[in-house]
């Protein structure tokens, strides 16, 4: 037990968790655009976007996988101190966090059933790359959301653009970088620009 | 009594996190049923609990909160779940729906447009809009899942075998981007074209333990035939307050002599043009 287990969470768990989730549910209804979350330190390699996902929606009753780099015994510590989620395999996560070269393949999370597909795993991708706007590498995002195409730099088009031909079934996805979230549901549509 | 009673906005925190997984499942499947663990709430089924949870979830300190029911802001029903939130949670309330953040509404959609930044939050007594044509979960959910959604066209056509015309006046049933089909709870038809909007509409149905999503700027389609499309129907009068022609109107008993006025249902769309000196005929009889 360390010192970084036990601190780094929510100073003012409701409020700050409710802010949190206001931007997590933004980001969600409008694909692609960024939000600030604020509130959490959680340790090394987690950024504090991706803690503040965990700190708010992670519980005995939702749990996390830890990912190649991120399964470290601090996070461990720190989320088994701070939310109780119990740590779990790919197969059986509510939530899956890490970088994407860990996260990949697609295959192995929880889609859901088709009577219903709610039962499906949200990725946290950490250290995601959230500049704004068309360019290089950025893909054309549109669907449910989306008045006018968005733009996102998503780490694999291909496997994104898989995931949407499920739907319903599927998983959805927030991408995170310091304290900037964006997400990416498997509704949307995805298409390299 | 102040905030620091409750805990911030009534339920829990595992509670809210709970409902707010629910919710994020909901927006990335729009039109689907989520399902969730729906709490007792201190009041009845039937008065918003589902919808009191939602809010519960969604409510941050810098919220201002309007609750509406058919349309009203000063019901019992509407002005007792603001005041529980004014409450339990400490957020500020306005009856404007320019001015609100979150706007808890049961039956209506607001006439002034919803903006980019508003939520909805819709109280939905029976979510299932297959339910009264089976009444088996189990069928209904394999029906959702395999698309099956002939039988809303048999009792859509059934209606203009009987009337000449699709008879369903409310909760008029809505294909969400061509995939599932949605009840937009006991809203008026009329409201209909107002499911496509720029702000999150969130549906809880407490009692039935259901939560539902349109994120902003969905495709929501009315279910209707070719040569009988879908009409938006409102009473066809002008409120006799404010004179308005284009918002939903209630039909109002005056006396026992058969006297009767129509009133726009949306009370701070009607106070708002009265403000701005329209007139409608009951004002004008009077003056």
């Amino acid at each position: 037990m360390t010192d970084a287990m036990l601190t780094g969470g929510f100073a003012d768990p409701p409020i700050e968790a409710a802010r949190a989730f206001r931007a997590a549910m933004e980001a969600m209804a409008r694909p692609g655009s960024v939000h600030r979350v604020a509130g959490a330190r959680p340790p090394a390699p987690l950024s504090p976007a991706a803690g503040a996902l965990i700190l708010t929606l992670c519980d005995a009753d939702a749990p996390l996988c830890l990912v190649g780099a991120a399964d470290t015994g601090e996070v461990r510590g720190w989320v088994a101190f701070h939310t109780g989620a119990p740590i779990v395999g790919r197969g059986a996560c509510a939530f899956a966090v890490g970088s994407w070269e860990d996260l990949a393949p697609l295959d192995g999370y929880p889609v859901g059933t088709p009577e219903y597909p709610d039962r499906s795993a949200t990725l946290i991708v950490d250290g995601a790359d959230l500049s704004q706007g068309a360019g290089a590498g950025a893909a054309r995002l549109s669907g449910p959301g989306l008045k006018d195409a968005a733009f996102l730099r998503l780490p694999d088009v291909a496997a994104f653009g898989a995931n949407a031909e499920r739907f319903p079934l599927g998983l959805d996805a927030f991408f995170a970088s310091g304290d900037l979230v964006a997400a990416l549901p498997r509704s949307t549509c995805v298409e390299a620009a | 009594m102040t905030a620091t009673d409750y805990n911030f906005a009534y339920l829990d925190e595992q509670t809210k996190r709970m409902i707010r997984r629910t919710i994020l499942k909901a927006l990335a499947i729009p039109g689907y049923q989520a399902p969730f663990a729906s709490r007792e709430m201190p009041m009845p089924y039937g008065w918003g609990t589902g919808g009191v949870q939602v809010t519960a979830a969604v409510l941050t300190p810098e919220d201002r909160l309007k609750v509406i029911d058919q349309g009203a802001d000063d019901t019992t029903n509407a002005v007792s779940i603001r005041r529980f939130f004014a409450r339990t949670a400490g957020v500020a309330t306005t009856e404007a729906t320019t001015e609100a953040t979150v706007i808890q509404t049961r039956h209506r959609i607001p006439e002034t447009p919803l903006t980019e930044g508003q939520i909805l939050v819709y109280q939905v007594p029976i979510p299932e809009p297959l339910r009264f044509l089976e009444p088996r979960e189990t069928e209904t959910r394999k029906m959702h899942s395999l698309e099956e959604y002939g039988l809303m066209h048999v009792k859509l056509y059934e209606d203009i075998a009987r009337h000449g015309a699709i008879a369903t006046a409310y909760a008029y049933p809505v294909k969400v981007e061509g995939r599932y089909v949605m009840d937009p709870s006991p809203i008026p038809k009329f409201d209909n074209p107002k499911l496509c909007s720029p702000a999150i509409q969130l549906f809880g149905a407490g009692r039935e333990q259901r939560i539902y999503a349109l994120p902003p700027h969905c495709s929501v389609v009315s279910l209707d035939f070719e040569d009988h499309p879908f009409e938006p129907s409102k009473a066809d009068a002008a409120c006799g307050l404010c004179g308005a022609t284009d918002s939903y109107l209630d039909e109002v008993i005056t006396d026992d002599e058969g006297g009767r006025m129509f009133l726009c249902s949306d009370t701070d769309y009607c106070a708002g043009r009265q403000a701005a000196g329209h007139r409608g005929a009951a004002q004008e009889d009077a003056a």
